[in-house]
C-alpha cells in the first residue's frame, strides 16, 4: 500500500524547470474528452469565412474595384482573418477556463498543493493554449490554401506569427480573467474590445481608410501587427524588416502580459 | 545550531496569519511528531483552515516560525509539498474526468512515471473502495465517494504527513464511518495525520492529541481523554424543560453537581455521577420534560472553555 511513512523512500519529484509539463498534461487529458467536437468547429470556422467574405463579398469587391491594393479580395482578406481567428481562439481558451480553474472547479488549487508552483500552473496552461491556437491556425491555413487564398509559400511563416498574435491576447487575458469576480467582465471584453478590433484592425480594409484619429488605436493593438505581418508573408515578396518589427511588438505584449498574469495569479491563489 | 530531530515533523512557534486588519491565526505554538494523529478542534472561523494552508505551504505565514520536516515553507515550499498529502476542505477533483484519470494527472504533478502512477492507482482505488468506479466520471459520484477519491489522490505520492481539512464535513453518518475506518487504517500504518474538525466525535475517534482553537488562539491542548478530565466532569445530566427560557430553571437546581451550564434549549449539569444528580433534581420537586445522563465529550470541554457550542 502506498502509505507507510516509516519505510518511505524519497520520490523523485520533477526538477523545477519541468514542473509545467504535468500541468500541460492535465489540460490535455481534459481536452481528450472533447476534441472531436472542437475539431469540427475548427474546420467549420474558416469555411464560413472563406465562403461568405472571401468568395461572396470578394467577387463583388473584385468586380467593382478590381480587388484591394492590387490583389484579389480573397487573398487580401484571408491572412487578416487568420490572425483574427487566433485572437478568438485565444479569448475562448483564456477567459472562462481560467476563471473556472480559479473559482469554480479550483483546478489550480489542486495543482498548487503539490510541488507544482504558480509559474508552472501559468506556463503549463499557456502552453496548452498555444497548442490550441497552433492547431486552429494550421487547419485554417490548410483549408484556405485549398481555396487558393495564398499566392506564396511564405505563408508557412504566418503560422508562428499567428500563434504569437493569439498569445499576445491570451497572456494578458489570463491576467484579466484571474481578477474577475464574475463573468460579466468577459461580455465587456468580447463586445467592446474584441469586436471593434476585429472590424477596425485592417482585416477587411486598409487602416488608412480609418479617420486619422483612430489609426493609432489600430497600431497599438496586437491584432493589426499580426494582420500586417501575415498579409505581407501570404502575398509573397515580404518586407522582412517590417515582419520582424511586428513580431518584436507581439513578443513585448506577451512579455508584459506574462508579468501581469503572474502578479494576478499570485494575488489570487497565494493568500 | 542543534541537529533537527528527524521525527519532529511539524513545529510552530508564535505562528500568525493576518488578512488586512483581521487576525485569523494569533500566535499559536504546536508540534507534531512522526506517527502521531494530531487535531485542530474549533468552530468555523477559529483559524483552523488558515493554519492548515500555512502548513501545506500554499499560504505564507504573516509572522512567527513554522518548520515542516525541519524546513521553512517560505524557502522550501515545493520540497515540502512533495512529502505532504493534502485533503482540502472542498474537493478539488476534476469532475469531468474519470476516477482513475484524476489519480493519474495528480501523480504526475509529483514527477511519478506513468507506469508508477498506474500501479499505485490500482492499489489506491482498492483502498478507497472505488475499484468498480475506476472508469466512471467523478461528477455523478456521491459526496462520500468523492471524499474517498480525494483521500486516495492525496496518497499517490506516499506522503509522510496527511493534512485533512474537515475530512467528513457535509457527509451523512454512514459515509463518515466508512471514511473514519479508512483514516484509521492509515493511522495504523504509521501515516502522520494532521486534521481539523468541528466534530468532537471525530476528534475523539481519530486524534491522539489535539489543540482546541478559538478566535485564532489555542485555548487548550492534550489528549481527548485528558482534556475531558481536566475541563469537564465524568458525566453530564441534560435537562429539557417545556419553556422558552431555560435560564429561569437554573435557580431551582443550583448546587447540584459541580457546575451548571445554561443553553438555549437545555440545562447541563456537570457531575461525577449523573444518575445521582438526576435523583437530586427529582428530590427538589423539579420536573423536566426529559432528562438524560451521558458521558462528557469534547463539546463540553469547548463549552466550558469558551462559553459557546461548537456547531451552531
Amino acid at each position: 500500500m502506498g502509505a507507510s511513512a516509516s519505510t518511505t523512500t524519497r520520490e523523485a519529484t520533477p526538477p523545477a524547470p519541468a514542473r509545467w509539463r504535468p500541468v500541460f498534461g492535465s489540460w490535455l487529458t481534459a481536452y481528450k474528452r472533447t476534441w472531436r467536437g472542437s475539431l469540427f468547429g475548427r474546420f467549420l470556422s474558416p469555411l464560413m469565412f472563406l465562403l461568405s467574405i472571401g468568395l461572396g463579398l470578394g467577387s463583388l469587391v473584385d468586380k467593382s474595384a478590381g480587388g484591394v491594393v492590387g490583389v484579389p479580395y480573397l487573398q487580401y482578406v484571408v491572412p487578416g482573418i487568420l490572425a483574427a481567428q487566433a485572437m478568438w481562439v485565444a479569448m475562448g481558451e483564456s477567459s472562462y477556463p481560467v476563471m473556472g480553474a480559479i473559482r469554480w472547479n479550483m483546478k489550480y488549487l489542486a495543482m498548487l498543493a503539490t510541488p507544482v508552483g504558480i509559474n508552472d500552473v501559468l506556463l503549463g496552461h499557456l502552453v496548452y493554449v498555444a497548442m490550441q491556437i497552433t492547431g486552429a491556425t494550421a487547419i485554417f491555413i490548410g483549408v484556405a490554401a485549398l481555396f487558393g487564398s495564398f499566392s506564396s509559400w511564405w505563408v508557412v511563416l504566418a503560422l508562428p506569427i499567428t500563434v504569437l498574435t493569439g498569445m499576445a491576447f491570451a497572456v494578458p487575458v489570463f491576467a484579466f480573467s484571474a481578477k474577475q469576480e464574475t463573468d460579466g467582465g468577459f461580455n465587456i471584453l468580447f463586445r467592446f474590445i474584441m469586436t471593434p478590433l476585429f472590424l477596425f484592425s485592417g482585416i477587411f480594409f486598409p487602416v488608412d481608410q480609418l479617420p486619422a484619429l483612430l489609426r493609432p488605436v489600430a497600431w497599438v493593438t496586437p491584432l493589426w501587427h499580426g494582420v500586417e505581418a501575415n498579409r505581407s508573408l501570404a502575398l509573397g515578396s515580404p518586407d522582412f524588416a517590417a515582419v520582424a518589427g511586428h513580431t518584436a511588438y507581439l513578443l513585448v505584449v506577451i512579455a508584459v502580459g506574462g508579468w501581469l498574469a503572474r502578479r494576478a495569479f499570485t494575488k489570487r491563489l497565494v493568500v | 545550531m542543534t541537529r533537527p530531530d528527524p521525527d519532529l515533523l511539524l513545529h510552530a512557534t508564535g505562528l500568525t496569519k493576518t488578512f488586512g486588519d483581521f487576525t485569523a491565526v494569533d500566535g499559536i505554538d504546536f508540534a507534531v511528531e512522526r506517527g502521531e494523529s494530531f487535531g485542530f478542534l474549533g468552530p468555523n472561523g477559529a483559524g483552523k483552515s488558515s493554519t492548515m494552508k500555512m502548513v501545506g505551504c500554499v499560504s505564507p505565514a504573516t509572522g512567527g516560525l513554522l518548520r515542516v520536516f525541519g524546513q521553512d515553507p517560505a524557502t522550501h515550499g515545493p520540497a515540502i509539498r512533495a512529502r505532504l498529502g493534502v485533503v482540502p476542505q472542498k474537493d478539488t477533483l476534476d469532475e469531468e474526468l474519470t476516477v482513475e484519470e484524476n489519480l493519474w494527472i495528480y501523480g504526475r504533478y509529483f514527477g511519478l512515471t506513468r507506469s508508477e502512477v498506474r500501479s499505485r492507482t490500482t492499489e489506491l482505488l482498492d483502498f478507497a473502495q472505488l475499484t468498480d468506479r475506476a472508469t466512471t466520471r467523478v461528477e455523478p459520484l456521491s459526496g462520500g465517494m468523492k471524499r474517498r477519491l480525494t483521500i486516495a489522490r492525496s496518497l499517490i505520492s506516499r506522503p509522510e504527513i496527511l493534512l485533512l481539512d474537515e475530512p467528513t464535513t457535509g457527509l451523512d453518518p454512514q459515509a463518515r464511518h466508512v471514511l473514519w475506518d479508512r483514516l484509521f487504517r492509515l493511522k495504523r500504518r504509521g501515516v502522520t495525520l494532521v486534521l481539523t474538525t468541528h466534530y468532537m466525535d471525530e476528534a475523539e475517534q481519530l486524534c491522539d492529541r489535539l489543540v482546541v482553537m478559538d478566535h485564532g488562539k489555542i485555548v487548550a491542548q492534550g489528549s481527548p481523554r485528558s482534556l475531558i478530565s481536566e475541563y469537564s466532569t465524568k458525566e453530564v445530566l441534560e435537562l429539557r424543560f417545556d419553556t422558552d427560557d431555560h435560564a429561569q430553571h437554573g435557580a431551582a437546581i443550583a448546587g447540584i453537581g459541580e457546575r451548571i451550564e445554561v443553553l438555549p434549549d437545555r440545562l447541563l449539569v456537570y457531575a461525577e455521577d449523573g444518575d445521582a444528580a438526576a435523583a437530586q433534581v427529582h428530590q427538589r420537586g423539579v420536573r423536566p420534560l426529559s432528562s438524560l445522563v451521558r458521558r462528557s465529550t469534547l463539546e463540553d470541554v469547548f463549552l466550558h472553555l469558551t462559553g459557546r457550542t461548537l456547531v451552531d
